[in-house]
């Protein structure tokens, strides 16, 4: 019988009140989105004494109640485990599709040429191919409803800014090597900004707080500077 | 200066970290003393303190570091309607929380009524209070606050305010520093070599003055990480010790970043995180290595001593 597919390396211990239960060490997108369907899993099933499911990019983290009593390594990789016997949901049941409305012009892009540049192609055609892909949510950090994309296509990967900039306004969307990113509110930020969205991707007192989820699947659609000011207004 | 709470769990996988009291266990005293739930909110105030005006009667307490004041510290007390309460300058301990019978009552926003900077909510308007803020009180806050002080066993006046004999002892202050924070091997502990590995434990470190509720940066030996793979963006918890490539590491503190991309050197110990957020900019920290066993153990004994002063304030209160 074939060994499964998805097995733990191993659980790190993050501190002592988490664990992270590692699948691989780096980005592969199946075990990715094998984490995914997990996670959804592990929130459903509640597990006693577990505060938080954190799924990253390789693994999902599971973080404990302060009165954990026991080995919470040990605890961490029985309930993934266990849950992982007891089936999780199919890939079609983790994450929507979003569209994200963009607009590309020269104000809300001011890396754009600079992008354009260093991957020697026209700034249109650098907006034609962000804009072109479907990208999925690998993880949610860093911020609240702070989404790390996947999916960029390869010839537009720049490394990130030597300095990043002291404040990328709320809704920039940038870009860096095999990813793309969309700012949940002002901060600094070394990924280069190529275009900003007028919808708010972070709300704390909206029904859905975070616009994205780990597992959905992004297109993002490039809009006039009218229309980015008319829904501005919204 | 911010109204906090426990804080707001169950939201990491959507970046919003779990925040509140930067030492939890001394809002929990003081919310204790003042005969409140564990997770009613109070106000959390760093290294310089305000001028309060009460209205009503009010019971209230404040529990963490030592502050000048015109009411005694940890204990209860009854203010009358219009007492001028005053709170200055930290002589030990960086933070002390105000508690008042039938706590702060602003809205919950995700769970919590904990302020969170970054995200401008929670709290007040999701911002540190200025002077003219009024903070809504429990309705009920004047008849809670009389009924709990009479049920108090052993009453005595101080400072001209209506109090107790007893106060509960401090439990998260340092005596002495640098302050012993215990410490464990990082996922990427590793990846620095031995003699930045020793620095880390040897050094004495002092708070950044640029640190804040997000983190403490660490003033001391830079610590350059040999090699190793890229680090994968992954989980952080409160008490990470990240270390970015200029080599200066930073403790991850309630407001923390649910993820991150620099190399783990070490994680505090969960019973040490009170201690630790008892320093203000320019303290100084020294670290114990230990591991996973000493870290739950300590919490567990953490946990055991402030359960015992619990009990003691229950039973002043006659239950």
């Amino acid at each position: 019988m074939a060994r499964p597919k998805f097995q733990p390396l191993g659980v790190l211990a993050l501190g002592d009140l988490a664990a992270y239960v590692e699948f691989s060490p780096t980005l592969d997108p199946e075990i990715n989105a094998f984490v995914q369907r997990l996670a959804l899993a592990l929130h459903a099933r509640k597990p006693a004494g577990v505060r938080d499911v954190v799924p990253a990019l390789g693994g999902v983290a599971l973080h404990f109640d302060g009165r954990f009593e026991g080995d919470h390594r040990q605890a961490a990789g029985e309930i993934v485990m266990a849950c992982i016997k007891d089936g999780l949901p199919d890939a079609k049941e983790v994450g929507r599709e979003v569209e994200v409305p963009v607009c590309y012009e020269a104000e809300f892009a001011p890396d754009l040429d600079e992008v354009a540049r260093a991957v020697k192609l026209a700034p249109e055609e650098v907006v034609r191919r962000h804009a072109a892909a479907e990208y999925r949510v690998l993880m949610i950090g860093f911020a609240p409803g702070h989404a790390y994309l996947g999916g960029l296509d390869a010839s537009l990967a720049v490394p990130r800014r030597a300095t990043p900039r002291a404040q990328v306004p709320e809704g920039s969307v940038a870009i860096a090597n095999d990813q793309t990113v969309v700012y949940p509110y002002a901060i600094s930020g070394g990924w280069s900004v190529i275009g900003r969205t007028p919808v708010t991707i972070f709300d704390a007192f909206r029904e859905r707080p975070s616009l994205f989820a780990a597992g959905d699947r992004v297109r993002f659609r490039p809009i006039a500077r009218s229309e980015f000011e008319t829904a501005s207004h919204l | 200066m911010t109204v906090q709470d426990r804080g707001r769990h169950g939201l990491q996988h959507i970046g919003v970290c779990p925040g509140g009291a930067m030492d939890g266990p001394a809002l929990a005293l003081a919310n204790a003393l003042v005969g409140n739930a564990a997770d009613d909110a109070a106000l959390e105030i760093t290294v310089l303190g305000p001028d309060l005006h009460f209205s009503q009667e009010t019971l209230v307490a404040l529990g963490g570091g030592e502050f000048d004041a015109s009411i005694p510290l940890n204990r209860p007390v009854l203010l009358e309607a219009g007492t001028r309460l005053s709170i200055t300058r930290s002589r030990r301990g960086a933070r002390v929380y105000l508690a008042v019978a039938g706590g702060i009552a602003l809205d919950p926003v995700l769970g919590s009524r904990s302020t969170y900077l970054p995200g401008r909510f929670g709290g007040l308007e999701g911002r540190m209070l200025k002077r003219g803020d009024v903070l809504p009180l429990h309705p009920e806050s004047a008849r809670i606050s009389a009924e709990r002080y009479s049920t108090l066993k052993h009453k005595r006046a101080h400072l001209g305010h209506r109090s107790v004999r007893w106060f509960a002892p401090p439990l998260t202050l340092p005596d002495r520093e640098p302050v012993l924070i215990h410490a464990m091997d990082g996922a990427n502990f590793a990846d620095f070599d031995p003699a930045v590995q020793r620095a880390f434990f040897d050094a004495v470190w002092q708070i950044g003055r640029d640190s804040n509720r997000m983190g403490f940066r660490l003033v001391g030996p830079p610590l350059p990480r040999a090699g190793g793979n890229e680090v994968l963006s992954g989980p952080t918890c409160l008490g990470t010790v990240q270390v970015p490539s200029g080599g200066v590491p930073i403790v991850l503190m309630a407001d923390h970043q649910t993820t991150g991309g620099y190399p783990k050197m070490a994680e505090i110990a969960s019973a040490d995180i009170a201690r630790l957020a008892q320093l203000p900019p320019g303290g100084t920290v020294h670290f114990a290595r230990c591991n996973l066993e000493t870290a739950a153990e300590l919490r567990h004994d953490a946990q055991e001593r402030m359960d015992a002063v619990l009990r003691g304030i229950r039973w002043e209160y006659g239950n």
